[in-house]
């Protein structure tokens, strides 16, 4: 491919790669101007602590996610048990639940001062001790469980579809159910549980809400210090360019660690294989496991939820809900729709011009995933501010052009959820083999036909899986949203928030309620697809 | 494939339909616009009916203090914001020292807001006023045992003290206030002491703390009064009732919800015309009375249930200087370990 | 080890993949199931190895019963190794930790020794420390045969194993399949749709037709004495001619009356299709017996003529190819055949 030819692939991929890059030169800019004296006392008394608990943090959520996710997909994709088939799908859900709503369910029902253990002192008397959940086993524990979701989507796709030949043949050679998971199945699915363990440890490290329930601090709590209890945004973006440098080298790790392996996805339909069945005690260990991880990641705190609502409804729910649910589901299929478009161009042009210019503007567009919301939303805000005073001075006039306008909302988004989008899109793209493009080339397409006629029925399922992916995330997102939306957009998250920050979790419980609902009908599309995938695989 | 692009298309128009659907001017007259930390369930209905008294637009969006301050700043001269309501008088400090908000010449207001309750410039104004102070277990505390807030740091409370989170800017505003009375190295030993008494890693917010208290997890804390006011009123019988702090060593700590206008603002005059009503007795009741605060006219009588709580002396230094001290207030809060 | 189906039927749903199906291979003997695509041959393999449950009938090797009605035992204890049409060597694995995956007994040097010694069987040695990736096709099908027969399983089951490789591989690499499973004297049931595979391979050969067996037998008699006229149209080349039997080994045709041995031994007078191959169809100029050239071609040594004769019907012929006759001509033509396979005229 000659150089010229290269270029506009290039060009494409850094334009997408825009609002991230916008984001990292504010980061940079605004670092610059950090305050000695602040990073002192910062360096003296704050820093070791947080750094040492959000590596706590993310270690241990991304330990137990990947546990939970790995084992709950190999039950539900290569073994039988009661209930598989409705676990399978189930197991899912928690999808639909922000990770800061699990989190304020979980302290305001466990905590000392909760239900559940007023009932037990009720029982048991009233010295009876129970494990705090506002520990940071808790807090582990909820992150994990709102988390888990990701790997076992993953962990499910790469069972189903390359596992069973896999399997097989170590089954001919002598291995038993358990042995084939751990010397065949899980190092055959590295490449997914990685990219599963990647999205989870970015979004631990990008959290804010749930945290905060937990009064747990963070990187991310600590930027919010600096930036709005200490007044410093140069310091609080310091701070934030040293979390975005641990999570390059994060990944950086993260790539070199899987190896020279190539793993090619094999077309040959694979028979399904015949599942391991579980019987007596061992079937219902996985039954009651499962219906454990479904009853605490989804089950109870959506009963819990209803619940609260039940009693609130007649005060809050009104008009204005419609309103607020119109507007979270057209700012999400916006986004998503925005995002697949940008993942798309991306993947494309990185496979085009395979130079590493491209592949380093295909890192950085996706680098938002762990970037705190807060500090995107600095970014977006003084980018658009710069580009709003450009185009003052180019073309006159006065007032606010781009920022405060749902544009400086999208852009946020997009910078935060490419990630989301790019995954499946790039796993979509690596399953067309290049002989199909040389074929589609022969014809005489040009590239933007290829695309078209080409590669986007193929990708297919990679698409609608994109799409529903960040549609939920940003149903749930919640800091990007509060500092960069329009007047008179508030979205179900900005409610959550605004009742929490006072406290009033019943109150909390509606919005949560309608956001969970909401997002239940893209996660079961999800799973749909995905069973049908499976089912013609 | 053609197919599919046309699906797309109607999906996209319909998605933009939420878009139409914002934004429909409504009335006549230029709109008021505010950012308001106070949160909306608070100043929804008061936005409405002052929008209707006076045929405009109000047009307001919400967000914590510091942020609103933020996009203030970042928006400068081209700011569409008209006012800036806060809920902490430190924020009001910061916001002034930005230059973001301009001085207002209103004897009304000057009248009906006490000094130590707004701006001596008249950059800002108090609307309605909260206490923070002792909440303690009726089971378990007699008031005889309560005095000041330094004394929750004596060994007798050991294991039953119960804090909000250090990140909160209210706790600050209070440590902030007491290094203005006491000085840093003092308050540094009395914010260490109440450390040592912790029964449990602080709550990230006050209504966890009484909820605490009332279980018995402890017998003590350090709470803003309308939080308690908000869950005497709907459980009657809460055990946990107030004490006045600091009575008879300078008065209780108090903050403010308040406004300024702001210095570019586009519809100053009726700005001021909304800080002037809010200040009328009739709607300083309401406004102070839908979050169980104390109206900052001082002539104003508070809601039964907080009224209950008896008459107190408030710590008259303008609430302004808090935000002095802030900064300061943050960095001792992480040398102390409070978090 | 000995392997025996009995009755085998598997259904899917209301199609009979496998239908009453029984066979038997003695220890150290290569067999072949051959047959069109979706004739289940892939299935049979599958119920062997473990991988799907028959409905009905019998499994057994070396007499244990692995699937009957009541008895399961799980793929992973039937010590039964498979090579698999796509290889399914583990990508994260190199070549040597492949082959010796399977194995159990022993220490690690043991353990190595008996891996580099399969490699060497099949001539791979030297890759000992490349990733599949990196070998060619032939290469990673001869790393799965080792890796299958390093175990020393009771039976090795080939899956299409050579369907992936170019013609001239093939070939080549089915004698060294052979040659390795002999030396270690493997029982061993490959299947293909491709004759020429099995009969380079197989000591035993089945056909298989939508799910049911046809004939169970040595090449040589598949390929001399076809048991049913699909196995006569499957295996090898050749027309059916009309004729009438006139005798014991004697049947009228309109090239004359042939003599020689009736492999069916139909009685006189019964009207029969009867097969002639193109080996059995000599050219020969001196014959007053002429047919028509209607299509010919050049296989390097051979031509193979496609005649049309008097009646109409065709015939096929091999001919050294220095005779070289264009389409059109009418050339001379003989019978020498040995074997008269006739089946009844429908």
């Amino acid at each position: 491919m000659t150089s010229s030819q290269r270029q506009s692939p290039t060009l494409a991929a850094i334009t997408v790669a825009l609002p991230m890059i916008a984001v990292v030169v504010a980061v940079m800019q605004g670092a610059a101007g950090a305050d000695a004296e602040l990073w002192a006392h910062l360096r003296e008394y704050v820093l070791a602590g947080v750094a040492w608990n959000t590596v706590i943090l993310v270690a241990g959520v991304v330990a137990i996610a990947m546990a939970l996710g790995t084992s709950l997909a190999w039950l539900t994709a290569a073994c039988d048990f009661p209930g598989r088939s409705f676990f399978s799908w189930a197991l899912l859900l928690p999808m639909a639940m922000p990770a800061y709503v699990l989190a304020f369910v979980a302290v305001a029902t466990l905590d000392y001062a909760g239900a559940v253990p007023a009932l037990l002192r009720g029982w048991f008397g009233a010295d009876l001790w129970l494990p705090p959940i506002r520990s940071t086993g808790g807090v582990i524990g909820v992150l994990a469980l709102a988390g888990y979701p990701y790997v076992y989507l993953m962990a499910r796709g790469a069972f189903m579809t390359h596992g069973a030949r896999a399997l097989e043949a170590a089954q001919s050679l002598g291995l038993g159910p358990w042995a084939g998971l751990f010397r065949v199945a899980i190092p055959l699915a590295r490449p997914w549980l990685a990219g599963g363990a990647a999205l989870v440890a970015m979004e631990t490290l990008a959290d804010f809400g749930a945290v905060s329930v937990f009064n747990y601090d963070t990187f991310t709590t600590a930027i919010y210090k600096a930036w709005f209890a200490l007044f410093s945004i140069e310091t609080a973006l310091g701070l934030a360019l040293l979390l975005l440098l641990f999570v390059v080298v994060a990944l950086a790790l993260e790539r070199a660690a899987r190896g020279r392996a190539r793993y090619s996805a094999s077309d040959s339909g694979a028979r399904a294989a015949l599942r391991i069945e579980l019987t007596g005690a061992r079937a219902w260990m996985a039954c009651g496991y499962a219906a454990l991880v479904f009853a605490l990641g989804f089950a109870l705190p959506a009963i819990a939820l209803t619940q609260w609502a039940w009693q609130v409804a007649p005060l809050d729910l009104d008009g204005r809900y419609v309103d607020y649910a119109l507007r979270t589901l057209g700012l999400a299929g916006m986004a998503a729709i925005l995002c697949l478009a940008l993942a798309i161009v991306l993947g494309y042009a990185t496979r085009r011009a395979a130079g590493p210019v491209a592949q380093a503007a295909a890192r950085v567009a996706t680098l938002g995933y762990a970037v705190p919301g807060a500090v995107l939303a600095v970014g977006v805000v003084t980018a658009l501010g710069a580009a709003d005073q450009a185009w003052r001075t180019l073309a006159g006039g006065e007032g606010l052009w781009l920022q405060g306008t749902v544009f400086a909302l999208l852009l946020g988004y997009v910078a935060r959820f490419l990630a989301v989008a790019h995954g499946p899109v790039q796993g979509g793209f690596e399953r067309i083999r290049p002989s199909l493009e040389e074929a589609a080339r022969g014809f005489g397409l040009g590239a933007r036909e290829v695309l078209a006629r080409l590669h986007l029925p193929l990708l297919g399922a990679g698409m609608g899986t994109a799409i529903l992916l960040v549609f939920v995330d940003v149903m749930k997102e919640m800091p990007i949203t509060l500092m960069t939306r329009p007047f008179g957009w508030d979205t179900l998250a900005v409610r959550v928030f605004e009742m929490t920050a006072e406290g009033e979790w019943e109150r909390a419980a509606l919005p949560s309620l309608a956001i969970v609902v909401a997002g239940l009908l893209p996660v079961v599309l999800l799973t749909w697809r995905m069973e049908r995938a499976a089912r013609t695989a | 494939m053609v197919l599919k692009l046309h699906r797309a298309g109607w999906l996209a128009t319909l998605l933009l339909v939420p878009l139409l659907l914002a934004g429909t001017a409504r009335a006549a007259g230029e709109p008021l616009v505010v950012y308001t930390a106070r949160k909306y369930q608070l100043v929804d209905e008061l936005f409405q009916e002052y929008g209707r008294n006076r045929g405009i637009e109000v047009k307001f969006v919400t967000d914590d203090g510091a942020p609103l301050i933020q996009r203030l700043i970042a928006e400068g001269a081209n700011s569409p914001a008209d006012l800036f309501i806060s809920v902490d008088a430190g924020d009001l400090w910061r916001a002034t020292e930005a230059g973001i908000l301009a001085p207002v010449k209103s004897p009304m207001l000057e009248s009906a807001i006490p000094p130590h309750l707004r701006d001596p410039q008249g950059r800002w104004f108090g609307l309605a006023v909260r206490a923070r102070t002792i909440a303690y277990s009726t089971d378990r505390v007699k008031p005889a045992e309560l005095s000041t807030y330094a004394a929750l740091g004596d060994a007798r409370w050991k294991g039953k003290l119960c804090l909000r989170s250090g990140k909160h800017a209210y706790n600050q505003s209070l440590v902030a206030m007491m290094i203005g009375d006491l000085g840093e190295a003092a308050t540094e030993r009395v914010v260490r002491s109440w450390i040592a008494n912790l029964a449990a890693p602080p709550f990230s917010s006050d209504t966890l703390l009484l909820k605490a208290i009332a279980a018995g997890q402890c017998d003590v804390g350090i709470v803003n009064s309308y939080y308690l006011g908000r869950l005497q009123a709907e459980t009657p019988g809460f055990p946990v009732q107030i004490f006045w702090a600091d009575q008879k060593a300078g008065g209780t700590h108090v903050n403010i919800s308040g406004g300024g206008v702001t210095r570019h603002a586009k519809n100053r005059a009726e700005a001021i015309r909304f800080l002037e009503w809010v200040a009328t007795p009739a709607i300083q009741q309401r406004f102070a009375a839908v979050n169980y605060e104390f109206p900052a006219n001082a002539g104003v009588a508070p809601l039964p249930v907080v009224a209950a709580w008896g008459k107190f002396e408030p710590n008259l230094v303008n609430v302004g200087t808090i935000g002095r001290t802030q900064p300061a207030a943050v960095r001792l809060l992480d040398r102390a370990g409070w978090r | 080890m000995r392997l025996e189906l009995r009755e085998l039927t598997r259904r899917f749903g209301a199609t009979a993949a496998v239908e009453r199906l029984s066979i038997a291979l003695d220890a150290g003997r290569i067999g072949c199931l051959l047959g069109p695509s979706g004739s289940g041959k892939t299935t049979v393999l599958r119920c062997i190895a473990g991988f799907e449950r028959p409905d009905a009938g019998e499994v057994l090797a070396g007499g244990e019963r692995l699937a009957a009605p009541g008895v399961w035992v799980p793929p992973e204890r039937r010590r039964i190794g498979m090579v698999f049409q796509d290889y399914a060597l583990f990508p994260h694995l190199g070549v040597l930790a492949n082959v010796g995956f399977g194995l159990r007994d022993g220490d690690r040097a043991a353990r190595r020794r008996r891996a580099l010694e399969m490699l060497e069987l099949v001539g791979l040695a030297d890759q000992a420390d490349k990733l599949p990736h990196e070998l060619s096709g032939g290469q990673q099908q001869r790393v799965a045969l080792a890796r299958a027969l390093a175990p020393r399983p009771r039976l090795v089951l080939l899956d299409e194993p050579f369907s992936n490789l170019d013609a001239e591989v093939r070939m080549e690499l089915a004698q060294q399949v052979r040659t390795a499973l002999k030396s270690e004297g493997a029982t061993a049931l490959l299947v293909t749709h491709d004759q020429r595979e099995a009969f380079a391979i197989a000591d035993e050969i089945g056909v298989l037709r939508a799910g049911r067996l046809e004939q169970w037998d040595a090449p040589w008699k598949l390929y001399h004495s076809p048991a049913t006229r699909f196995v006569a149209d499957f295996v090898g080349e050749g027309n059916f001619i009309q004729g009438t039997v006139l005798g014991p080994g004697r049947v009228s045709t309109e090239l004359g009356v042939i003599e020689g041995q009736l492999t069916r031994g139909q009685p006189a007078g019964t009207h029969v299709d009867l097969l002639l191959r193109p080996d059995d169809v000599i050219h020969d100029d001196e014959s007053e017996l002429r047919a028509e050239v209607v299509e010919r071609v050049f296989r390097g040594a051979q031509f193979r003529y496609t005649l049309r004769l008097p009646s109409g019907a065709t015939a096929q012929s091999f001919a050294p190819s220095h005779h070289d006759h264009a389409i059109g001509e009418r050339i001379g033509i003989r019978l020498d055949a040995q074997h008269l396979v006739g089946f009844p005229r429908e």
